[in-house]
C-alpha cells in the first residue's frame, strides 16, 4: 500500500466526486457519534445533578428513632410508646466503630419573632455542636452552637436562611440580636445558608432554628428525651454491620424484647447511596448502551454503503486493477476511505456534540447557583476519536475484500 | 516480443470449456498484428492471457523474453502497468475523472507526483489533439474522443505492446477510420501493436492477420500493403 501524498489525493478527489454518496455514509457515522457524546454529556449532568442532592452529608452516617414496641417484655406490654435518652448516647459511643453520636430534638411549626415581624412554621432542632459534622453547615454569619453554649444552658439559637429573611432581610448581620419563639428569647449567634443538598435531617435547613440540646429540653421540659439520634461511622466502618449491635444495646437499655423488630428504627444511609450509586450505573450503562449502539449502527451503515459502492464500482476497481492497480492498493483505497468518512464525519459529530453539550450547559447552569458540568472529558473524546477510527478501519474491512475478489477480466467484460 | 509455445486454457466447470487448445504465436517488435476470430473462437481469451489479466493452464508465454507464467498478484499488476497498455471496446474510463486524470492514472500507480504525472497527460492528449477536452468528463466527451482518452492512458507508460480489444467497436465508421489512423500512425512510430477484432475491415488494415477458430490458429495472413483486401481503407464495410 502506498501511503503517500498521491493517495490521499486520489482518495480525497474520489470522496469530493461522489458527494452524495460520500455525505450519505457520513450521516450514519455522524449521527452515532453526536448521540453517543450528547448521551455521556446529558449522563455527566444527571450524575451532578443527583450528587449535588447528597452534597455535605457524610456518607457513613446512619440514623435511630423510637417506635412503638411490637412484643411484651419484662412486664411492659406490647404497643409502648417510649424515647431514646440522653443515657444512650454514652452506651452508643462505646461501639467500637461509631465516632459520631448526635442526638436531635425537634419541635414543629413554632412561630418566630422579631419586632413587628413574624414568622412561622418553624422546626426547633435541638442539637450538639457535633450536628455541624455529620451535615455541613454553610454560615453566612456567626458560628455554629458549640459546647459551652450546651453546658453552660445557653438561650443562644442560629437560624436558617428563610428565617433571616423573614426577620432581617436587608439589614445584615443579625448575631447579637434576640429573637422571640414561644414567649422565651434567644441570642441569634449565627445564620446558615442554604445548603445545595436536599438531604436535611428532619426538614431543611433553611425553616430551622438551632439551640442547643439542653436548652431546649429544659424550656421545652423534655427532660433527657431525644427525638433521633445521628451516627456517624469511623473510617472504614460498615454502618450495616454495625446495625445489629446499636440495635441490641438500645434495646438492653430500654426494656425492649431483644427480637423486638419494630421498636427500634434505624435507617442507614449507606442503602441509600448505595441505591443512588447503582441507579447512576444503570443510566451509565444505558447511555453507553444506546450511544455505542447508535455509533455501531452508523459504522454498520457505512460499511453497508461501502458495500454497494464496491458493487457499483466494480469497473472501476476492475480498470484500476487492468492498468497496474495492486490489489492491495485497491484494499488500501477503500478502507482508506472509509477510515476518512467515519473520521471527518465523526469529527463533524463530536464538535456539534460538545457545541450543544456547551449549549444546555449555559441554559441550565443559569437558573443554579453553582455550575454543573455537562461536558465530556478531553480523555474521553480522544477514546472514541480511536474507537472512530477503528470502527472505520472495521467497516471499511468487509467491501474492500469483496473488491479484492474482482478479477479485472470480469469487471471489464462486464457490459 | 511475444513468443506463445502450446497455449492452453480451460475454463473450468460442470462442462470444462477448452478453450484455447495449444496456440504457438510469435509478435515481433514494432509489429502491427490482428487477431480475427468470430465471437468464440478464443481470441478475446487469448487477448487477456496476453494482457495478464487471464492465466493459461499449459505452455509457455514469453513477453519481451520474460516468462509471464504464475505471477503473483503485485507482479501481473506491475507488468500490466509497466509493459502493457489497453484500448477497450467500452473504452472503460472512470466516470469521475477528467480526461487529464484519466489519462494519468497508470502513473498513479507508478507513484509518479501529481504535478508531473498531469503534466505528461496533458502532452499526450494534445497529441492525440485533445488539449481542449482534458478537464472534461467522460460523459461530455463523443466516442471517439472517448477512444482517444482510452488511447493516451494506454501510452502513457511507454507500454512494448499495446492491446486494443475491438478498439472500434462502439463506434461509427467515420470515428472508427480516425481511431484505426491513430493505431496506423502509432504503428509507424514503432509502437507493437495487437488488435482483436471480428471485423475483417478492422483486420485488413493491420499487416499480420491471425485466424483463429476454434481455440487454435487457422492461418496467418500477412498483408503489408493493406490493400489486398476487398475492404481497402477508404470503402471498407462495417
Amino acid at each position: 500500500m502506498r501511503f503517500d501524498l498521491n493517495s490521499w489525493e486520489e482518495i480525497f478527489i474520489t470522496l469530493a466526486r461522489n458527494k452524495s454518496r460520500s455525505l450519505l455514509t457520513a450521516f450514519g457515522v455522524f449521527w452515532g457519534i453526536f448521540m453517543l457524546i450528547v448521551l455521556i454529556g446529558l449522563g455527566n449532568g444527571l450524575k451532578g445533578f443527583m450528587s449535588r442532592n447528597f452534597e455535605g452529608v457524610a456518607h457513613n452516617t446512619s440514623f435511630l428513632s423510637s417506635n412503638r414496641t411490637s412484643l411484651p417484655y419484662k412486664g411492659f406490654q406490647k404497643g409502648r410508646t417510649w424515647n431514646l435518652q440522653n443515657k444512650d448516647l454514652g452506651l452508643l459511643l462505646k461501639i467500637d466503630g461509631i465516632e459520631k453520636v448526635c442526638p436531635v430534638v425537634f419541635r414543629w411549626g413554632s412561630s418566630v419573632f422579631y419586632n413587628e415581624l413574624t414568622s412561622k412554621g418553624f422546626i426547633i432542632n435541638g442539637t450538639l455542636p457535633v450536628y455541624a459534622e455529620l451535615e455541613t453547615q454553610d454560615l453566612a454569619y456567626g458560628r455554629f452552637i458549640n459546647a459551652i453554649d450546651v453546658s453552660e444552658n445557653r438561650k443562644v439559637c442560629v437560624i436558617g436562611e428563610q428565617v433571616y429573611n423573614d426577620l432581617f432581610k436587608g439589614t445584615g448581620d443579625p448575631t447579637g440580636k434576640s429573637i422571640g419563639i414561644e414567649g422565651v428569647y434567644y441570642q441569634v449567634i449565627g445564620v446558615l445558608n442554604a445548603s445545595n443538598s436536599n438531604v436535611n435531617i428532619g426538614g431543611n435547613s433553611r425553616q430551622k432554628v438551632f439551640m442547643p440540646l439542653s436548652t431546649m429540653q429544659n424550656i421545652y421540659n423534655e427532660r433527657d428525651k431525644i427525638n433521633i439520634i445521628m451516627l456517624g461511622g469511623s473510617p472504614g466502618a460498615v454502618m450495616s454491620k454495625l446495625q445489629p449491635e446499636v440495635e441490641q444495646v438500645i434495646k438492653a437499655a430500654n426494656s425492649i424484647n431483644p427480637d423486638d423488630k419494630q421498636a427500634v428504627f434505624f435507617l442507614n444511609t449507606e442503602a441509600l447511596f448505595g441505591m443512588v450509586t447503582n441507579l447512576q450505573m444503570g443510566i451509565n450503562i444505558l447511555i453507553w448502551l444506546v450511544g455505542l449502539g447508535t455509533l455501531f449502527a452508523g459504522i454498520i451503515g457505512v460499511s453497508n454503503i461501502m458495500m454497494v459502492t464496491v458493487k457499483e464500482r466494480t469497473t472501476e476497481f476492475g480498470i484500476r486493477r487492468a492498468i497496474g492497480a495492486l490489489p492491495q492498493d485497491v484494499l488500501g483505497q477503500i478502507i482508506l476511505e472509509s477510515i476518512v468518512i467515519t473520521i471527518l464525519a465523526g469529527t463533524v459529530g463530536l464538535l456539534l456534540a460538545v457545541l450543544t453539550l456547551s449549549g444546555v450547559e449555559s441554559i441550565i447552569n443559569q437558573a443554579q447557583t453553582a455550575p454543573i458540568n455537562f461536558q465530556v472529558s478531553f480523555g474521553l473524546a480522544i477514546g472514541t476519536f480511536i474507537i472512530l477510527m477503528l470502527l472505520g478501519v472495521f467497516a471499511g474491512l468487509a467491501p474492500a475484500y469483496r473488491a479484492l475478489a474482482i478479477k479485472p477480466i470480469d469487471a471489464i467484460r462486464e457490459e | 516480443m511475444i513468443h506463445l509455445e502450446n497455449i492452453n486454457k480451460t475454463y473450468p466447470g460442470l462442462v470444462p470449456l477448452h478453450v484455447l487448445k495449444g496456440v504457438n504465436l510469435d509478435i515481433e517488435k514494432g509489429e502491427f498484428v490482428s487477431i480475427m476470430g468470430s465471437s468464440g473462437s478464443g481470441k478475446s481469451t487469448l487477448l487477456n492471457i496476453l494482457g495478464i489479466l487471464d492465466t493459461y493452464d499449459e505452455g509457455k508465454y514469453f513477453l519481451d523474453n520474460t516468462l509471464i507464467k504464475d505471477l503473483s498478484e503485485r507482479k501481473a499488476a506491475e507488468y500490466r502497468n509497466r509493459m502493457i497498455g489497453f484500448i477497450f471496446q467500452s473504452f472503460n474510463l472512470i466516470s469521475f475523472k477528467n480526461a487529464v486524470e484519466n489519462v494519468a492514472l497508470p502513473l498513479f500507480y507508478q507513484g509518479i507526483s501529481r504535478k508531473k504525472r498531469n503534466a505528461l497527460a496533458l502532452e499526450y492528449l494534445d497529441r492525440l489533439g485533445l488539449k481542449e477536452w482534458a478537464h472534461h468528463m467522460p460523459n461530455e466527451m463523443s466516442g471517439g474522443q472517448k477512444q482517444r482518452v482510452a488511447i493516451a492512458r494506454a501510452l502513457i507508460t511507454k507500454p512494448q505492446i499495446l492491446l486494443a480489444d475491438e478498439p472500434t467497436g462502439a463506434l461509427d465508421s467515420k470515428t472508427s477510420i480516425e481511431v484505426m489512423g491513430i493505431l496506423k500512425e502509432l504503428h509507424e512510430q514503432g509502437q507493437t501493436i495487437v488488435v482483436v477484432t471480428h471485423e475483417s475491415g478492422i483486420a485488413y488494415q493491420t499487416e499480420k492477420i491471425i485466424h483463429i477458430k476454434d481455440g487454435l490458429i487457422q492461418n496467418i495472413e500477412t498483408n503489408a500493403e493493406r490493400k489486398d483486401s476487398p475492404f481497402s481503407m477508404e470503402g471498407y464495410i462495417k
